[in-house]
């Protein structure tokens, strides 16, 4: 090796720090814009709602609620009941005998009429379920009315239409349906979660017990009612409301068939423990700590938009989300400038105003361990950037920020943080960057942007993440497969290949 | 900025002219983004005004004459009798042959006479021509020139000429603001319309502007951010805001209130005052009267109870 490469290699070992740009942007002031609430007025919700059990309303057995806070407010908006082993027992119970008497004998056909049913209703009570997933997970109104709730109603099209083509998905083979799936679905995107796990099961033939998480159960309780609206048999779908226990005693129910984890990959490490040892099937969609690279050819200003999208989309509590920001030396500072300056337009409050870019913090909890996150960086030495932005008093809100001179071996770097905070670093190579995006336990999602087409190909393969997104982020239909690499995870969901894990092959 | 020196020049040019990559799908994204921002109560009272005061009231017809200009610019001192209270627009925009019309008619007024200049709206004539017609309209007492460069030079990969042209007019106007109408309805790509911005700015202009108006599309959002992004990196570089004006199209007080989304989440509040953004339109001024009693009566009054100009 050369004496010239050699120093290069020793001024690229130190971590990147933005130098202080000559002209900046004012967005203070004048012409701010006014509350734009949507009404919550229309919307009706419980004070408290039972277990979903056999296509009716019960109380758990052991009778004792917990409360789901707003976010956005810290008051109380309704209670859920929390779900024991009897509950459970209960629930598994009913499931097996709506799977053996009516749900997998039906007709694929009429299988797929309720699928599609259900999708209709969720469209025609869509905003509705937009103002409570704004109301009880702190996400804007925007995202929910925009994403999440369309995209909920578009799985279940989406499955409905593989309901009664199986034969198709799998030419040559007959698709048997595993019988009882227990599903645990995250906080991030209550509803979407739920789609994304009870449309492929019921298209399948499967039968369900749900468990939403314990900070945003109301959607699923409110789609319960759908599936009562619906005329769906007693039993097919089941929801069950409680926190890890709840959820430790469905992996570890000996009458269900599959598990179908979406979470942290600290949960999904004890499931998949307790799974071995089993013929359970399950798949897991863990974490991620997905690297957004951008090339010195990309479209700069869309390239920011995206890097924008990819970490402050719904706080940042996306397992997807492009957490690492790999800039290639050149346009650093340039794309950090603009970053910058693109943060100071966001607009961070009630997630019910229309004009909200970035709701509530879900929960206390998550709250504290991203302001813990904020410590840990700045005590690795980190310079931390937050915008200006007014933040509400009183619920849990953060403001976006942006972490430079980081170095690969940082915890904020490694771990995987779910807020809105992203970290910065530069490489020069190709090779570097790939290199620097793959040296991590996690392998879900990234992005690359170039205006390139050989470069997008040629990164895009050797980064080891399951989706990559090229000029754009975070971008979601049924019709395309997501599911990770490593401790991302193990199979898919949506798509032909999320019918996979609900079928028997023979 | 004045213009390159010799020594640099070819490097210069192609520096300038080095091709900006835009994603188009990323573009309109985020103008569809910006679309959903909404704009209530107060903010939108304020941004109705804010609009009214940023309008280059404009007659561009064969058959003007010099009674429909200077009713024209009664208009522009009095948009509505009925509220005396609203600001005036910022300019009126007419043929070389009518600015002395225009001026008398606006003298004694903060109002500006803008003049469309190079022979308007194709540019097919000789430099000279359209140097000696700057000239005349400056003298006649235009505050402000919009020409238009020369698309077919540009389409050619001839940037120099565009360049030398631009800066030459510029000399040409004095004191005068020169905006330079890129016609973006003539120059294809997204890539053009940033690469026509990026030579205007370098040549010169106080201002880009889109249209004619006499070619379709004109304005749209896309191509307005594309520019206001051309603005934004040129103000970064160089530290010169340069304004921008969208002209064509723009018809609705709602669109109008999209564009200066646009502006204030592009380019910052700096740049939300006729100093620095204009809308070239003319039927855009009514309906902002019309949503402005609307804001403040609560019911959308007669069409017919505002002047048609």
């Amino acid at each position: 090796m050369s004496e010239d490469s050699k120093q290069a290699e020793a001024v690229e070992e130190k971590p990147y720090k933005p130098t202080s740009p000559s002209t900046k942007l004012n967005f203070d002031g004048f012409w701010d814009y006014d509350d734009a609430p949507q009404s919550a007025d229309h919307v009706e919700y419980k004070d408290q709602y039972e277990l979903f059990i056999g296509g009716e309303f019960v109380a758990p057995e052991k009778d004792r609620y917990f409360d789901s806070l707003n976010p956005a407010t810290e008051e109380k908006l309704t209670s859920f009941g929390e779900a024991t082993q009897q509950d459970i027992d209960k629930a598994v119970k009913s499931a097996r005998k709506a799977f053996d008497k009516s749900w997998s004998t039906l007709e694929p056909k009429e299988r797929g009429k309720y699928i599609f049913r259900l999708a209709r209703l969720i469209q025609e009570r869509a905003r509705e379920f937009a103002v409570l997933e704004s109301m009880d997970g702190g996400k804007p109104i925007r995202e929910s009315r925009d994403v999440d709730v369309p995209l909920a109603a578009a799985h279940f099209f989406y499955y409905a239409g593989w309901a009664d083509k199986l034969d198709y998905a799998f030419p040559g083979k007959k698709a048997k349906p595993l019988g009882v799936a227990g599903q645990i679905i995250p906080w991030n995107f209550p509803l979407l979660m739920l789609a994304w796990k009870i449309a492929p099961a019921l298209a399948t033939g499967n039968t369900v017990v749900l468990k939403p998480a314990e900070t945003t159960s109301l959607t699923a309780l409110k789609f319960a009612e759908l599936c009562q609206d619906a005329g769906l048999p007693d039993g097919v779908v089941n929801i069950v409301t409680g926190a890890g226990q709840t959820g430790s005693a469905i992996v570890n129910h000996d009458d269900i068939d599959k598990i179908a984890f979406t979470g942290s990959t600290e949960v999904g490490k004890i499931i998949k423990k307790s799974l071995a040892g089993t013929d359970k099937r399950y798949t897991l969609e863990l974490g991620g700590k997905g690297p957004n690279i951008i090339f010195e050819d990309a479209p700069l200003d869309q390239a920011v938009e995206g890097i924008v999208n990819a970490i402050f989309f719904n706080q940042g509590h996306v397992c997807c989300a492009g957490s690492r920001l790999f800039v290639q030396e050149g346009i650093a500072d340039t794309v950090v400038q603009k970053l910058r300056d693109r943060m100071e337009t966001l607009i961070v409050g009630d997630p019910l105003d229309k004009n909200t870019d970035i709701g509530a913090i879900n929960s206390e909890q998550q709250y504290n361990k991203i302001n813990e996150y904020l410590e840990i960086g700045v005590n690795e030495g980190a310079e931390m950037y937050q915008s200006s932005c007014k933040i509400p008093e009183t619920g849990y809100f953060c403001r976006p920020t942006l972490f430079t001179n980081v170095g690969q071996s940082n915890r904020i770097v490694q771990e995987e943080i779910f807020g809105p905070v992203l970290t910065v670093q530069t490489f020069r190579t190709a090779e570097e960057g790939i290199e620097k995006a793959n040296n991590t336990p996690y392998g879900l999602a990234g992005g690359v942007w170039t205006d390139k087409g050989s470069k997008i190909f040629k990164t895009g393969s050797e980064i080891r993440n399951g989706v990559v997104w090229s000029n754009t982020y975070n971008k979601f239909d049924p019709t395309s497969p997501f599911g990770g690499y490593k401790e991302s995870g193990e199979g898919r969901e949506g798509g032909l290949q999320g019918l996979y894990p609900y079928v028997n092959l023979q | 900025m004045s213009a390159l020196t010799k020594n640099n020049f070819i490097l210069k040019i192609s520096e300038i002219t080095k091709t900006v990559p835009i994603d188009e799908v990323g573009v309109e994204e985020r103008v569809a983004r910006l679309n959903s921002r909404s704009i209530k109560k107060e903010s939108k009272v304020q941004a109705l005004k804010l609009a009214l005061s940023m309008i280059d009231l404009t007659t561009l017809e064969g058959m003007d004459t010099p009674g429909k200009v200077i009713q024209l610019c009664q208009k522009a001192k009095e948009p509505h009798a009925a509220l005396p209270d609203l600001p005036t627009v910022a300019a009126v925009c007419v043929y070389p042959n009518m600015v002395p019309v225009a001026k008398k008619a606006l003298r004694g007024t903060n109002i500006n006479v803008a003049s469309v200049a190079t022979a308007f709206p194709s540019g097919m004539s000789t430099l000279d021509a359209k140097l000696e017609e700057t000239q005349q309209v400056v003298e006649d007492g235009a505050d402000e020139v919009d020409m238009v460069i020369s698309r077919g030079e540009f389409l050619k990969g001839n940037y120099s000429y565009v360049y030398d042209e631009i800066v030459a007019v510029k000399e040409a106007c004095g004191d005068a603001h020169l905006k330079v109408i890129l016609e973006t309805g003539e120059l294809q790509t997204y890539e053009n319309v940033r690469k026509a911005s990026d030579l205007a700015m370098h040549a010169g202009a106080d201002f880009i502007k889109t249209s004619t108006g006499k070619v379709k599309p004109a304005a749209t959002q896309p191509v307005t951010l594309v520019m206001l992004e051309a603005i934004r990196d040129y103000f970064y570089d160089t530290g010169r805001m340069v304004g921008m004006k969208p002209a064509g199209g723009i018809r609705k007080a709602k669109q109008a209130i999209q564009y200066l989304v646009l502006v204030k989440e592009t380019l910052g509040t700096d740049w939300l005052t006729p100093e620095y953004f204009r809308f070239g339109a003319s039927s855009l001024t009514n309906d902002l009267l019309m949503q402005i009693v609307k804001q403040q009566t609560g019911v959308y009054q007669g069409v017919e109870y505002f002047s048609n100009d």
